[in-house]
């Protein structure tokens, strides 16, 4: 592998957006993030943190619905757990060392590996289609259930109390012991620094992971299971691994965001919450990371503008935006915006599809 | 002895319950979903309609069963105007006919808080209660278990005994068939979605008088309705109702030893193991057997 490959890596049929132009316009909002928080105040870096952990739960759902074509109503039953199990665990173990740290792996390994086993279930019991939004429904639906009874001095994990509806508090935030014993707590600008980089490399991961072999498979799987069996794939496996992976990511919106806000409540898993990712997803459109990246943002950044003026009509009026988008644009504003342009400039003008190096070599090798 | 006798009647009681909740709650859901192969993510908000309608009238003065009644006629009505305003062009796109029921679902329950508000008591339970030893069982709890049996017997009824049932069957056994023969298809799917609308609205008006009444109220309803449909199948008669009757019992024993989050607990636990050994349900089972 030379210097030259590594753009295939990243590039491919399942990823829209490609050439100098569109990196150099990535690599202008990543430079553009990261000195956001030296002309911002504290709050609104705070918040655009905030925005950004539920993005992984978007790009994970992405991957499951998006590609794979699994839609799941349950990514929050992964980010519940992970919530709790890092809060269980960290407040068990103290914010002392980097305890909270090791929490937070603990966690993800949690919501990681029940999005496994439920997965497992589902996908080797031979359930697609409908089916696997209201299993995955279901099981939020359950697990905040049974939080929201979890009141009482009786239901506690070691130091931790589970509160039933008024959720945990005063969970210890994320920090980090380096060994020369330099601590650092990820709060205000060192958690948005954190996020930050963990969504560029989520997106980057994805991008390749998405346009490998496995990805190929997973979007074949999508479009047509039968073929792609027949073709010589298990693709119960691939299925599997996409489930797995978009659990993890919400198990990771969920562990962060339980140390962002040092709370978790039952009834972040609860409707409306199990929705939230569906419309985020929808909306921006799922086929492609890019634009379920800017779409969960948009939308994000629009509800919260409209919570401000009352729960309900914010409530009434993502819904009605769902609708609309199903109805009108089902793959989603920014992929149909983007399919509008491309048809746009056919119209002016013949642009080869395989003009792209990247694309060409790809094309050579297979 | 006769404690043993009292304990076993409490028992089949508690199975009795919930098996008339399930058959209620999933009746309507199932129904779409053999037919068109969709799930209707608003059914809990058809749920709370009819609970709604049903307590409303009741507080006009008419009574119980007038108000049951006519809430599932509002239901059905509604659910028609949805079929033929959104549905019915989402038939080829089942995964999108799910997100966007969701969306009316979302729209429905939080307009339904702004217009009226977080909560209603309801109307009280009729019918007061008997006493065995111990034990004392509301007479209203039977009432919803015979109303239960009625819907299974009259959806038997409808489908095998009727016209419509004639073209109903068809239309699912091959639309394109039937349509070629004469028979009105997108009729039979408005109706049919009227028809799952009014059972929803019906399951609402018979339960309101037990519960507080909410805008939110339907989510009580639909985790129990999906694990039926998941574990019945696509058929009402030979899925939805032996399913119950086994998710009856497996609900009420686990309820009766660990309490009443262990039963919803069991009801999945039992949905994961039956989806990995029937994955089409009880009557997708069955009818690999009868072929």
């Amino acid at each position: 592998m030379t210097l030259r490959d590594i753009p295939v890596l990243f590039n491919g049929p399942q990823t829209l957006g490609r050439g100098k132009l569109f990196w150099l316009g990535v690599a202008a909002v990543i430079v553009a993030a990261a000195i956001y928080p030296q002309y911002a105040e504290r709050f609104a870096i705070s918040n655009t943190a905030y925005f950004g952990v539920w993005v992984f739960m978007a790009l994970g759902l992405g991957l499951i619905w998006g590609y794979g074509g699994m839609l799941s109503f349950g990514q929050t039953a992964f980010f519940g757990l992970a919530g709790y199990a890092y809060g269980v665990i960290a407040i068990n173990l103290g914010a002392a060392h980097s305890y909270p740290f090791l929490a937070l792996i603990c966690a993800l390994a949690i919501g990681t590996a029940f999005a496994a086993v439920l997965g497992y279930f589902m996908i080797y019991g031979g359930i697609n289609g409908v089916f696997v939004g209201i299993v995955t429904l279901s099981v939020t639906l359950a697990f905040a259930t049974f939080m929201n009874q979890t009141a009482g001095p009786q239901w506690r994990i070691g130091r931790a109390r589970l509160n039933g509806y008024n959720g945990m508090t005063r969970i210890p935030s994320l920090s980090i012991d380096w060994l020369d014993g330099h601590r650092i707590r990820f709060e205000g600008a060192t958690f948005y620094y954190l996020v930050l980089g963990l969504l560029v490399v989520t997106y980057l991961a994805l991008r390749v992971l998405v346009n490998s072999r496995f990805g190929n498979v997973l979007v074949g799987t999508r479009e047509n299971p039968e073929r792609v069996e027949l073709l010589g794939y298990d693709v119960r496996r691939y299925q599997l691994g996409a489930f797995t992976i978009g659990g993890f990511l919400a198990s990771l919106s969920g562990a962060l965001y339980t140390a962002w806000g040092n709370f978790i409540v039952p009834a972040s898993m609860a409707l409306p919450a199990a929705a939230m990712p569906i419309i985020w997803v929808a909306v921006g459109g799922r086929e492609d990371l890019t634009a379920t990246l800017v779409g969960s943002f948009v939308v994000l950044y629009v509800f919260q503008a409209l919570t401000v003026v009352s729960q309900e009509y914010a409530l009434v009026a993502i819904g009605a935006l769902l609708v609309v988008t199903v109805l009108i644009a089902p793959g989603g504003y920014v992929i149909w915006a983007v399919d509008m342009a491309s048809r746009l400039r056919r119209r002016a003008g013949p642009s080869p599809p395989l003009s792209d190096p990247a694309l060409k070599a790809r094309t050579q090798r297979g | 002895m006769t404690a043993f006798v009292y304990q076993f009647l409490a028992f089949a009681y508690q199975v009795a319950d919930v098996f008339a909740f399930l058959v209620l709650a999933a009746g309507g859901l199932a129904i779409i979903f053999g037919m068109m192969g969709i799930i209707n993510m608003a059914h809990g908000e058809f749920i709370t309609c009819g609970a709604y309608v049903t307590t409303a009238l009741v507080r006009a003065g008419l009574p119980l069963p007038v108000g049951i009644v006519m809430g599932a006629l509002f239901a059905g009505v509604l659910g028609i105007a949805l079929e033929r305003t959104i549905v019915r062009r989402f038939y080829n796109r089942p995964i999108d006919s799910l997100v966007v029921t969701w969306g009316v679902s979302l729209i429905a329950t939080q307009g339904a808080l702004l217009v009226l508000g977080s909560a209603w008591t309801s109307v009280g339970t009729p019918l007061g209660s008997i006493g065995f030893g111990d034990y004392s069982f509301a007479l209203y709890r039977l009432v919803m278990l015979a109303v239960a049996i009625g819907v299974l017997v009259g959806l038997y009824l409808l489908f095998m005994k009727t016209r419509f049932g004639v073209h109903a069957r068809a239309t699912m056994q091959n639309p394109a068939m039937a349509r070629a023969l004469g028979v009105p298809t997108e009729r039979i799917y408005a109706q049919t979605f009227g028809l799952g609308a009014a059972l929803a609205g019906l399951a609402g008006g018979v339960y309101a008088p037990t519960l507080t009444l909410s805008p939110t109220m339907g989510t009580g309803f639909v985790v129990e309705s999906f694990v039926t449909v998941v574990v019945g199948g696509a058929d009402v008669l030979t899925g939805t109702a032996p399913a119950s009757a086994v998710l009856a019992i497996i609900r009420a024993a686990c309820t009766a030893a660990w309490g009443q989050v262990f039963g919803l607990i069991g009801l999945l636990v039992t949905v994961c193991i039956v989806i990995r050994v029937l994955p089409e349900g009880f009557s997708g089972w069955l009818m690999r057997r009868r072929a």
